[in-house]
């Protein structure tokens, strides 16, 4: 009556009957994009970043990557053992902070600099808020804030600088604040390819862009978030741009200068302190763009990322409740 | 091409039986008919035990506005009337029925329900009022899984005028083949059953829409109904094209508002086996016995489509299609998205069953339970653009003032959330136990 070689089946007389069990709807689910899989992205994402890195800032970078990560997994476990919570760091969260911090830092910056950042990061910029989730503020920013304050010598322009350095870049200030300092402009090609001075991570825009796109793709990283950015910083430089003609720092040299965007894809983006809904996104990314542009026209600082990405984490629950998506069919 | 906004793009796994035509499951040796198979309120027994029954006699009346009748899809005896329990969890009473006798089936089964002419033509002399009462007494119910008695849907308040009927061939639930294989095999009394309506509601215009990974469907449905004026909507491959809502807006661009129904704004939507029912009742006087349900899966040995008798035990499907696969985990009645995780396999299929699956282990791993990482995907897929992360927060808090703020009544169950989402949160058993404490919280 029925092929032979059918699979065994519980209608075998004493075949065994499968385990069954029942499970609220839908009994689908995707498997492509999960939390863990989100983290292991944005690693994937900053490999081109870490390979610039490592080929302008040698062992600088390494060193600095090292210290980080070592940190932010120590201080991920030390943190949820007194918390008494199961480990998390299957979740890689960890480990993306680290690297997006360590990428944040100037290569010069001393060990003690980069264990302290990592340690604040995870335990005032996640744990307090009750872990992963749960944070309003970026972690990494968190805690490069507080080296920038607690350190303000070795995160200040001048901390980014060794002129006894073997490495060339570092010889020389970074490209944002010898405009700010003197007016002098560096060429576009070397701000593209990424051959200056800077955070371990930003120097090059053609990594970033790579690693971005990546990740947009991906949809790990909503694209609302870097298109806002880079929209209003844009429009901020080219009015700056045309209220003074005389001035050198173009449009493209605020865009792919400083850490612009390194900060659209890989800070801004990340999911947790920044808003829910599409439209919330482009506000925030837009509001990024806005800060940073007027942190870098009219602070002290040369670069304004960091805060610009901090004051919107801040606003992110206020954009949120105005952009709360109408539902279908409402009035 | 026409589509409705956000959605989710599952896996379809439709060509376990897409290609298997449907077969006649022999009659079984009992059916149970629960009295409640529908929205709305069970019917009431005509029959007493130990009395006999053939096949089509009414063994249930629809007596309260929201319900309908009931017919017994095979001769024999009914053995009592006792409480069953359905594939969803609710315990509700049903007849037993014992088959006895000389019993219509295979062949002859099919010519019974789909054979014969089905008038295209001059529908015109078909009484709308004679059609309702048609569709009543035959007990159809929308078959497209929401069960709702037709009779009622067809007759919306007096001041709504429907200008549009839909009739649903998307079966954009993964794995179902059953409207499919219908459209393929059967389409006459679709179309002469969407004709039907027509005439009913007086609507202008009847489309039929269908989603465009089912070519074949559109072209049988595109040669029945040369000559009737029906237009055939080819939609794209998305979940849920098949919702109501979302349907009317792929169609016809219109919004159903928040809270109403499609005849709100002129519609009305009914599903391609309601249509082939409405015919049958309607040109051949005969009620609702037998459904077409794929009974497919991974943990099926030898995955069908199957024309059964209402009532039938599900055991009886799994059984006529080469039993369970070993590495079986969950069965499910209706589709992997919304359907009801049942073990009893006494559970008898009812009017509203398009599918029976089974899943494996592989097909439903979940992933570990962490935080939301507010990323917002739930609230890209969402077809009803609302924001699930925050009715699930809401809805573990209690907080009634938020679930309401957030729309949760807006909410159709479709799954798109929590088949998203990264973090695998439960949001649809969190909305639902939301949606339940709204309501309870409004009685009072
Ligand atoms: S998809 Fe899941 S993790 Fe993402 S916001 Fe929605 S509930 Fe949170
Ligand atoms: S909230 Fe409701 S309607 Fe929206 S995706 Fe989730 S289940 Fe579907």
């Amino acid at each position: 009556m029925m092929p032979k070689n059918r699979p065994k089946t519980a209608s075998d007389e004493k075949a065994p009957i499968p385990v069954l069990h029942v499970a609220h709807s839908p009994h689908l689910c995707q498997t492509a994009r999960t939390t863990q899989r989100m983290m292991i992205d944005v690693v994937i994402a900053v490999t081109p970043l870490l390979v610039v890195s490592f080929f302008v800032f040698r062992w600088y970078a390494v060193k600095q990557i090292a210290v980080c990560l070592a940190g932010c997994l120590a201080a991920e476990v030390i943190f949820t053992k007194m918390r008494r919570r199961s480990l998390s760091l299957s979740d890689w969260s960890a480990t993306v902070t680290g690297i997006i911090l360590a990428l944040s830092l100037p290569g010069p910056a001393p060990w003690y600099v980069g264990v302290i950042a990592s340690f604040v990061s995870i335990g005032i910029g996640k744990i307090i808020f009750g872990g992963i989730g749960m944070n309003i503020f970026n972690p990494a920013m968190v805690g490069r804030a507080f080296v920038m304050i607690a350190f303000a010598g070795n995160l200040a322009a001048s901390g980014y600088v060794d002129p006894m350095s073997p490495i060339d870049a570092m010889t020389q200030a970074t490209p944002m604040d010898a405009f700010k300092q003197t007016g002098a402009t560096a060429t576009l090609s070397a701000l593209f390819w990424g051959l200056t001075n800077g955070s371990l991570g930003e120097t090059s825009a053609v990594a970033c862009i790579i690693g971005g796109f990546y990740l947009c793709l991906r949809r790990t990283a909503s694209w609302e978030i870097p298109v806002g950015v880079i929209l209003s910083a844009g429009v901020m430089a080219g009015i700056a741009n045309l209220a003074d003609l005389q001035s050198h720092w173009t449009v493209l040299h605020h865009l792919l200068g400083g850490s612009l965007l390194f900060g659209a894809f890989f800070i801004a983006t990340d999911p947790v302190s920044s808003p829910l809904a599409p439209k919330g996104k482009f506000i925030f990314g837009v509001g990024v763009g806005f800060f940073i542009m007027l942190l870098r026209f009219y602070s002290g600082y040369p670069e304004g990322v960091m805060f610009a990405v901090l004051l919107m984490n801040a606003l992110t629950p206020l954009i949120n409740h105005w952009t709360i998506p109408r539902t279908f069919g409402e009035k | 091409m026409n589509s409705f906004a956000h959605g989710i793009h599952p896996p379809e796994r439709k060509n376990l039986v897409a290609d298997k035509a449907i077969e006649i499951i022999p009659p079984p040796e009992k059916v149970i008919l629960p009295l409640l198979q529908n929205v709305g309120a069970p019917c009431e027994p005509v029959v007493r035990p130990k009395q006999d029954v053939s096949f089509g006699d009414p063994v249930c009346r629809g007596g309260a506005p929201v319900s309908a009748s009931l017919h017994s899809p095979v001769s024999g005896r009914v053995q009592k009337i006792s409480v069953t329990t359905l594939a969803n969890g609710r315990h509700v009473k049903a007849i037993f029925i014992k088959t006895e006798g000389e019993q219509l089936s295979g062949r002859a089964l099919w010519e019974e329900i789909f054979g014969g002419d089905w008038p295209m033509q001059n529908i015109q002399k078909y009484d709308p009022q004679e059609i309702i009462a048609a569709i009543y007494s035959a007990g159809i119910v929308g078959q497209g899984g929401a069960a709702f008695p037709t009779h009622v849907k067809l007759m919306p308040g007096k001041k709504k005028t429907l200008d549009t009927v839909l009739i649903n061939g998307c079966e954009c639930e993964p794995y179902l083949n059953a409207d499919f294989r219908l459209m393929i095999e059967a389409p006459g009394p679709v179309v002469c059953g969407a004709l039907l309506i027509g005439r009913v509601t007086g609507a202008e215009e009847i489309i039929i829409g269908i989603e465009d990974n089912k070519p074949e469907a559109v072209e049988s449905l595109k040669k029945a109904t040369f000559g009737t004026g029906i237009k055939i909507a080819v939609l794209k491959t998305k979940y849920p094209q098949g919702s109501e809502k979302q349907l009317i807006q792929a169609v016809l661009r219109r919004k159903v508002p928040l809270g109403g129904l499609p005849p709100d704004v002129g519609v009305v939507v009914n599903n391609v086996g309601t249509a082939a029912s409405v015919a049958r009742a309607v040109i051949k006087g005969k009620p609702v016995t037998h459904r077409i349900v794929s009974v497919t899966g991974a943990g099926i040995a030898d995955p069908k489509n199957l024309l059964v008798p209402i009532g039938i035990c599900f055991d009886e499907l799994i059984k006529f299609c080469g039993g369970l696969t070993m590495d079986a985990a969950r069965l499910i009645a209706g589709g992997p998205m919304t359907g009801f995780a049942f073990t009893n396999l006494e559970t008898p299929v009812t009017k509203g069953t398009g599918g029976l699956i089974a899943l494996t282990q592989k097909d439903v791993r979940k992933a570990k339970e962490t935080s939301c990482i507010r990323c917002g995907r739930c609230v890209d897929v969402c077809p009803m653009n609302l924001v699930p992360t925050r009715l699930a927060l809401a809805s573990r808090q209690k907080n009634l003032d938020l679930l309401e703020k957030y729309n949760i009544q807006g909410c159709f169950e479709c799954g798109c959330c929590a088949y998203i989402c990264p973090a695998g949160i439960p949001l649809v058993q969190l909305i639902r136990a939301g949606k339940a404490l709204s309501v309870a919280s409004k009685k009072k």
